[in-house]
């Protein structure tokens, strides 16, 4: 149905979202690359010129680089099992008949709207702290010894927090999905003796399975390059043991002020962020008929 | 799921989910409650949900000591000029792609979403440098243009999914009436796409509200947002539990307000049209 001239002005409609969109990945995208093959320090500026693949050999050698790359994935993982686990728990039970659903929603999506850096340190201040947090006055009530959550389970603690974040996004795309189903298919279901269980894996979670699919998807963008809450509260540590890939780049460029290294870790950072991507898209992709 | 039920049933499940809720919910009532303490009772042992000292002098101190209305008003310009620019550039792509899809249009779609995935710590120098080149640094068009295009792809997305739900009949008809393209736009598509351009402007001004890479490391004071404005609160000094309490509040009190009203068509857009 399409002529020759809407297709002009159809390309013409979208050139500008492409164009600033290309620019603004294949600019600073082409000077990390230079950099990247640069000595580049700022604290040493007289030695310059070509490194080489020096930069990615430093970060390829270094213990720090797989800590920070299972780190990263151990976060993205976590996070993604732990709010989709708990998200089709709370849509389920939210989905009941219960008094007072406007309400509960409004309570459950509320940490959406809390930004990291608050969120962070809430979570640091008011609960994890080990003298003056909610735990540690429950522990020392309970008679036990405080537990000192971001220094001896740092990436446990980091994890714990970026899923409260992320929890309310999941249960309510999750919970929309739940009240499109129609009863009819349920109650065949059930007048046909399916228990409880088999309801919920052979009709409810199917039919869930394109809801599961957005979280992942829209959730693993953002979790790829989560950063504030990590700055906020254990800054990497204790040692580098909570330190992601993101987090490492920015060590090197701000603390060490090795912009040729950082370079090098952003070039590899965006490499497994596109395998991520790729892999993401392809599985993806048939599931959201875009 | 309506099926019929029990009201011991209905009891049990409304307790069970109102705990559940109350729970997600609790750190920022807690923040809440606690904003309105006395550092001393903010960090009483065993904690108390209320006091009876309550007290107005943390607002009043962390309003003294810092500009809040200067960071909100930043906070204001960045999130809702950098939604509004957005909708201006994805508006017509959104259209273009629903109603004149190619067979590309899919893979352009997922490319631009795939922009996203590039980790921002990773481009922080050369972004750095662009912006204290060119001027940018510390500037609110600077972190506008910056918000803009990292929101872009999921505008596009997300207007794409809606703009998609509209009859192309209608287009045709009118189209047959004579409309001309602008018009085409003006009179006919965009009151169909009202309430969805709504809910993207919606998530985008949260996402923008909150965003806390870019405005942060692109700032010093002039367009320093909300996001800076808690991050100078966050070095611990002494007894200072309450005014934490009371400044994170101000700083996620305008969104979560917005939000709660919005919450109904918020939703909507997040789920990227994918689910109904």
């Amino acid at each position: 149905m399409a002529t020759q001239s809407s297709r002009t002005a159809a390309r013409l409609m979208v050139a500008p979202s492409v164009i600033l969109l290309f620019i603004w990945m294949i600019v600073p995208l082409s000077l990390t690359a230079w950099f990247s093959f640069r000595i580049y320090r700022l604290l040493s500026p007289e030695r310059n010129g070509w490194a080489g693949i020096q930069n990615y050999k430093w970060f390829f050698n270094s213990p720090d680089f797989w800590l920070a790359i299972s780190n990263t994935l151990l976060l993205v993982g976590g996070v993604l099992t732990i709010t989709i686990v708990l998200g089709v728990l709370i849509a389920l039970l939210i989905d009941q008949p219960v008094w007072g659903q406007g309400p509960l929603r409004i309570l459950v999506i509320s940490p959406f709207f809390v930004m990291p850096p608050v969120a962070a340190s809430i979570w640091e201040n008011l609960f994890m702290h080990p003298q003056n947090g909610m735990f540690a006055s429950a522990a020392i009530g309970l008679g036990m010894k405080p537990i000192l959550f971001l220094e001896s389970y740092p990436m446990a603690s980091v994890i714990f927090i970026v899923s409260w974040e992320w929890l309310p996004f999941a249960t309510l795309i999750l919970l929309t999905a739940l009240q499109s189903m129609s009863s009819e298919q349920l109650e065949a279901a059930e007048m046909d003796g399916a228990g409880a269980f088999s309801r919920f894996w052979y009709i409810v979670l199917p039919h869930m399975k394109r809801a599961i699919t957005v979280v992942i998807l829209i959730q693993t963008i953002f979790l790829l390059g989560i950063f504030g809450e990590i700055f906020t509260t254990t800054q990497g540590g204790p040692g580098s043991a909570s330190t992601t890939l993101p987090y490492m780049i920015y060590k090197q460029a701000v603390i060490a002020k090795d912009i040729g290294r950082a370079a090098a870790g952003g070039i590899i950072a965006i490499i497994l962020a596109n395998i991520v991507a790729y892999f993401l898209m392809r599985s993806m992709g048939k599931n959201l008929d875009a | 799921m309506a099926r019929s039920v029990t009201p011991r049933r209905k009891i049990l499940f409304t307790l069970a989910a109102w705990s559940v809720a109350l729970l997600i919910f609790f750190p920022v009532l807690w923040t809440i409650l606690t904003s309105f303490k006395t550092e001393a009772s903010a960090v009483a042992s065993p904690p108390q949900l209320f006091t009876a000292d309550w007290t107005l002098e943390n607002y009043a101190e962390v309003w003294g000591r810092s500009d809040y209305p200067r960071f909100f008003w930043n906070s204001v310009v960045i999130s809702v000029g950098s939604t509004l620019l957005g909708l201006i550039v994805a508006i017509p792509a959104a259209w273009a792609m629903a109603f004149v899809p190619g067979r590309r249009t899919k893979d352009l779609l997922m490319w631009m979403l795939s922009t996203k995935m590039m980790p921002a710590a990773a481009v922080l120098i050369p972004m750095y440098l662009i912006f204290q080149r060119t001027g940018l640094f510390d500037t609110r068009f600077g972190l506008v243009m910056a918000l803009m295009l990292m929101n872009l792809p999921v505008i596009v997305w997300m207007l794409y999914t809606y703009f998609k739900e509209i009859p192309g009949e209608i287009l045709e008809a009118a189209r047959m009436d004579g409309a001309s393209l602008r018009n085409e736009i003006l009179y006919v598509l965009t009151p169909m796409a009202v309430p969805g351009i709504a809910s993207t402007m919606l998530l985008n001004i949260i996402l923008a509200w909150n965003e806390a890479f870019w405005t942060i490391t692109l700032t010093t004071t002039k367009a320093a947002p909300l996001s800076a404005f808690i991050a100078s609160f966050s070095a611990p000094q002494g007894l200072f539990y309450a005014k934490l309490s009371a400044a994170s509040t101000m700083a996620i009190a305008p969104i979560l307000i917005l939000g709660w009203f919005s919450q109904k068509q918020l939703v909507r857009g997040l789920t990227f049209g994918a689910v109904k």
